[in-house]
């Protein structure tokens, strides 16, 4: 997740307060993990002098000053070229469980095994997903479909991987 | 009560020459929600219908609330099923000839309730499943979401011990078999109900408290045993 060109994107849609920027942020993209109030500031402090934001008021008042960011056509045009340009379709979990089980069968180490405490793992995240889903709002329900998806399809291929053990044991094992 | 609701002990059960469990062992505690996962022809509809005593097995035990099942002559196993058990299957398998209603209130008829008694009984289903106004419907007008529902109600009916769920969003689109296992789920937990969930899928397993794999007709757990809260 890019903290800066989601602040970007929270203030291209209205000028705001870094205290209203992180709640935003926590609200719909925090899931768990809030966002520091010192890394909203530093990052405003850091887009401010890239000239992606600029400062439009300081209100004084009790407390710190509180500032009231507004985003530059700069910020406006990285942030949009952020939004149409697609992310990287990358596999993560395959190349690793697949080193894992080329090298167990290369060991002589029970992969099946190593592959079922996987599925096992994938089993138990999925279940958190989805009590999230069940009991969430809509917000959590749709970024835990899109958790239980990935975990869905990383357990097709440790099933295809299972039914094909032995063959990959032929191909990678030195007689 | 036991810390165990039904168990089956290294049952072996063969269809001919074909064997389908080889020594299959699980334990499932009270209120516990258990998927039995595995591919095709592993021997996880088996070991459900040897758990539920619809199969005998050729060797092993199978004890239900601390009774032994395996040992009972089918009469008694009928009843206990009746008695004990609720069931799910893939197509819902409701009786066309009976009404929506009488589908749900079928267990109790067979187990000798009084007709009113029994419908009387079998109504507050459609309300909780959210089936309102379709007491009167042949499954014929009902759509599959609505009619495994009632099939649902028809399982949990009796308050049984045990609901046994084999694939039972097997027939449904993705969005409909969720909210039926959603309600499956919600049912279950508000009665107590022990549930064998019976799946190759593994976003229908998920709903599950915990996971076992059936595999050349053994299980194999697939994380450490957990101490249910």
């Amino acid at each position: 997740m890019s903290v800066p060109l989601t602040l970007l994107g929270l203030l291209e849609r209205e000028p705001s307060h870094g205290y209203d920027l992180k709640r935003d942020y926590d609200t719909y993209f925090g899931r768990g993990r809030p966002l520091p109030f010192g890394q909203v500031y530093a990052t405003l402090g850091r887009l401010a002098r890239d000239g992606k934001v600029v400062i439009s008021e300081v209100q004084p008042g009790v407390g710190p000053e509180r500032k009231r960011y507004v985003i530059t056509e700069a910020g406006a045009t990285e942030f949009d070229a952020w939004l149409t340009e697609p992310i990287e379709a990358e596999p993560h979990l395959q190349s690793v469980l697949f080193t894992k089980v080329v090298l167990a069968l290369m060991l002589g180490r029970p992969a099946q095994e190593y592959l079922d405490i996987q599925r096992g793992a994938h089993l138990e995240r999925m279940h958190q997903l989805t009590e999230i889903r069940r009991r969430g709002s809509l917000v959590d329900g749709l970024l835990a479909d899109h958790g239980l998806f990935h975990l869905e399809a990383d357990l097709r291929w440790i099933d295809t991987t299972v039914a094909r053990l032995d063959a990959l044991r032929a191909e990678v094992v030195k007689p | 009560m036991t810390d165990t609701m039904i168990e089956a002990r290294d049952v072996v059960r063969s269809f001919g020459q074909t064997p389908a469990l080889r020594g299959a062992t699980v334990a499932v505690a009270p209120g516990e929600i258990l998927a039995i996962m595995g591919p095709s022809g592993s021997g996880k509809s088996t070991l459900l219908h040897c758990l539920a005593g619809i199969l005998v097995p050729d060797s092993g035990e199978i004890h239900f609330d601390g009774r032994r099942v395996d040992t009972l002559d089918e009469a008694r196993r009928s009843a206990l099923r009746r008695d004990s058990f609720g069931f799910v299957f893939q197509f819902g398998q409701l009786v066309p000839e009976l009404t929506a209603e009488e589908n749900v209130a079928l267990p109790l008829l067979l187990g000798g309730t009084r007709r009113e008694a029994a419908l009387r009984q079998a109504r507050p289903w459609f309300a909780r499943l959210g089936l309102d106004g379709l007491e009167r419907r042949r499954s014929g007008e009902l759509s599959g979401g609505q009619a495994q529902r009632v099939a649902l109600a028809r399982g949990l009916v009796t308050s049984p011990k045990v609901l046994f769920a084999d694939e039972p969003t097997g027939s449904l689109d993705s969005l409909t078999g969720e909210q039926v296992l959603d309600q499956l789920i919600v049912a279950a937990r508000e009665h107590g109900t022990t549930v064998v969930l019976v799946t190759h899928e593994a976003r229908v397993a998920a709903y599950a408290d915990r996971h076992v794999m059936v595999r050349d007709g053994k299980v194999a757990a697939l994380a450490p045993e957990r101490v249910l809260s």
